[in-house]
């Protein structure tokens, strides 16, 4: 074997020749580890055409201030051509919090929009078509509140439960593992996620409850196979919470969807999507016992990767955007976000949203990224690097298993969080010391860095609007079906019954969303963080 | 003997990203201090609290939200008026450079921003925080 000038290992811990050829494809059997796009295990793509027959959606992070303000930028990325919202919440409403409570200061509409009640929705969808344009809430500890506003809004646009379409993130495991936005003990988040897919199974089929999001993981600390191995042990979780209830496996799969991280390496990324669908599809029909297709099929959203963003030299952030969006349709992505070019430092400006959209539409309509599936399939590197991917996502899930005592378990006792810290921790070692390159932070630098991003003015008379706007509400409420409501969802937390019926009688009434969270706090209490470092 | 200089990392507010104040607490505590770390979602009282039954000689706080002028204030209004006003404040996070002036006008010592690299705030701790008159007038 010839002397290797350089020894190259991926994030992933996996080491990589300067060459593959065929024998790289030994123990791979192309006809079931590979075989046909739309078939299973789907490992080229989840339908037998993909961007041919539908191309990717375009879906955007969007939303600060009031709803108002986050109305106008919804129309503004509809008009550039955007055909689906992903709709950003401040942290008071990520916290179940109303905009006056005094936790709340100096956080109301900073992050993303407010949303205080069922007022706030009706006015942030004013003039979308609902019936068109598919809408997803990144919403997680206080989700069934969120998605029961959510349907009182889509039925008021005419579009009946049972047509609604739409995602909410819902995925509170990952809360506790990253991105932080946990208000009940593990247990009692979990349950409310399974209220949720069984309200959905059961009476809005077309909703997309849960979105299992390994790209907090990844943003976390997580490498790509502890990514898809942790987002695959959560997402074990929620299935086996919902078989618990009596639904079959059939009846909800297939409403499950997966947020991936798109950051690192090309290759490594793409053979680790490509690893994630075969594993699904054969996790869903060996482990499950699933058989519609649907359940199958590992349906994502990918494009997103603030961690590989810099602040330095932002103007880099638009051409790694463009690789990103390149990578997630070399992937077979089903929706594409990016992180627009200032995002390391504020939200978005118009410009930068729209630039995000058009490098998108480029690679949609110029780049010949749609005329033919999974384009990376066959190559000796790409297989092979598929399967050593797999491989190594099955081994991490056994440890999660194994070791940790499961991920709830994990979770619960702060094991995975800690695995994930160091692993954070490692990479930024990396970076520091110039080990793991980063153009314009440990390579060519500039002295005089360019001139920063134009930042988006957080103005505090929008908090002022949005507690006016609430205290409105307040005003309006009629406070016996209020406090009939809050009781009804009070009693169906306390005695283990589906939340979320009581939940949109609660939200109808105009119930605020830190009156509900109230209500549930005190039923389930809060959740304490175990610290480990 | 000089006691080893300890540092509390803290979390304030609502915003959960703890990536970092993870890191700096790892970073440090491998830099040979004693570090303690908050958690997730403290409340400006609860960080005084925490430094001062932890004795820290080092309060960091990290914020990503864009919240961090009206924390700072909190917390150093609150120091003050529990007279530990001695003890050397840091901020992190995604703090832009047109912010640095007004924190450090509200009494926060060192301001160091995503991207910053582990030995500056060691160092800046262990000039600020760890001169030797210091650290002898509390060795036993």
């Amino acid at each position: 074997m010839a002397a290797f000038d350089k020894e190259v290992i991926l994030e992933s811990g996996i080491p990589v020749s300067p060459f593959y050829g065929p024998e790289a494809l030994a123990g791979i059997d192309l006809a079931n580890d590979v075989g046909r796009p739309g078939e299973f295990p789907f490992t080229r793509g989840i339908h037998p055409l993909m961007y041919r027959a539908r191309p990717w959606t375009m879906r955007q992070y969007a939303g600060f201030g009031t709803p108002h303000e986050t109305n106008e930028r919804f129309k503004f990325l509809i008009a550039n051509g955007q055909n689906a919202l992903n709709v950003a919440f401040d942290l008071p409403t990520q916290m179940g919090l109303d905009s006056d409570d005094p936790l709340a200061e100096g956080e109301v509409g900073r992050v993303g929009m407010a949303v205080d009640s069922l007022a706030d929705l009706e006015v942030a969808f004013a003039g979308v078509p609902l019936e068109n344009i598919s809408v997803s809430l990144t919403i997680n500890a206080v989700a069934a509140p969120l998605m029961a506003m959510f349907f009182v809004v889509a039925e008021q646009h005419g579009v009946p439960l049972a047509q609604v379409r739409g995602t909410a993130q819902n995925d509170i495991l990952k809360e506790y593992i990253g991105r932080g936005a946990w208000i009940f003990p593990v247990e009692h988040g979990l349950r409310l996620i399974g209220d949720t897919v069984e309200f959905c199974a059961r009476h809005a089929p077309k909703y997309y409850p849960v979105s299992v999001c390994g790209y907090h993981l990844r943003e976390s600390g997580a490498n790509p196979v502890q990514e898809i191995a942790y987002a695959f042990c959560i997402a074990r979780a929620y299935i086996a919470d919902a078989l618990r209830r009596g639904l079959a496996v059939d009846d909800f799969a297939e409403r499950l969807s997966f947020n991936f991280d798109i950051f690192g390496n090309l290759f490594e990324q793409v053979a680790k999507f490509r690893a994630a669908r075969r594993l699904w599809a054969r996790l869903l029909r060996d482990e499950f016992g699933a058989r519609q297709p649907g359940s199958l099929q590992m349906k994502m959203i990918a494009g997103g990767g603030g961690g590989g963003l810099t602040i330095e030299q932002p103007e880099n952030n638009i051409v790694r955007g463009a690789y990103y969006a390149l990578i997630s349709a070399l992937s077979g992505a089903q929706t594409m976000a990016l992180c627009s070019y200032d995002e390391a430092y504020t939200i978005p400006s118009e410009k930068a949203a729209r630039l995000s959209l058009r490098t998108m539409q480029i690679l949609m309509e110029e780049m010949g990224l749609c005329d033919t599936v999974d384009p990376l399939g066959g190559s000796y590197y790409v297989e092979w690097l598929t399967s050593e991917m797999e491989r190594r996502i099955v081994a991490e899930m056994r440890r999660v298993d194994g070791e940790m005592g499961g991920i709830v378990q994990a979770v619960r006792s702060g094991a995975v969080q800690r695995e994930v810290a160091h692993q954070a921790w490692q990479y930024e070692q990396g970076l520091q010391t110039g080990a793991i390159p980063k153009v314009g932070v440990n390579r060519y630098r500039q002295e005089e860095e360019p001139p920063a991003v134009d930042l988006h003015d957080y103005r505090p008379e929008q908090a002022e609007e949005s507690i006016r706007r609430l205290r409105a509400v307040r005003a309006g409420q009629n406070p016996g079906a209020v406090s009939a409501a809050l009781a009804q969802v009070r009693e169906a937390a306390v005695n283990g019954q589906n939340v979320m019926p009581a939940m949109l009688q609660a939200v109808r009434a105009y119930a605020t969303l830190g009156e509900i969270t109230r209500t549930l706090k005190s039923v389930f209490g809060v959740f304490q963080e175990p610290v480990r470092l | 003997m000089t006691k080893p200089i300890r540092v509390l990392i803290a979390k304030p507010g609502l915003d959960g990203h703890d990536r970092g104040a993870k890191v700096v607490a790892l970073a440090l505590r491998a830099a040979g201090f004693e570090v303690i770390y908050t958690g997730l979602h403290q409340t400006v009282e609860q960080i005084i609290e925490a430094a001062e039954q932890e004795d820290v000689d080092v309060v960091g706080l990290s914020v990503l939200s864009g919240a961090h002028l009206l924390i700072a204030r909190r917390l150093m209004e609150g120091l003050r008026a529990a007279g530990l006003d001695d003890k050397l404040v840091l901020f992190g996070g995604n703090i832009p450079a047109r912010d640095v002036a007004a924190l450090e006008a509200a009494g926060v010592q060192g301001v160091f921003p995503t991207g910053s690299r582990f030995e500056a705030i060691a160092d800046f701790i262990r000039q600020r925080a760890g001169t030797p008159s210091r650290l002898t007038a509390r060795s036993e």
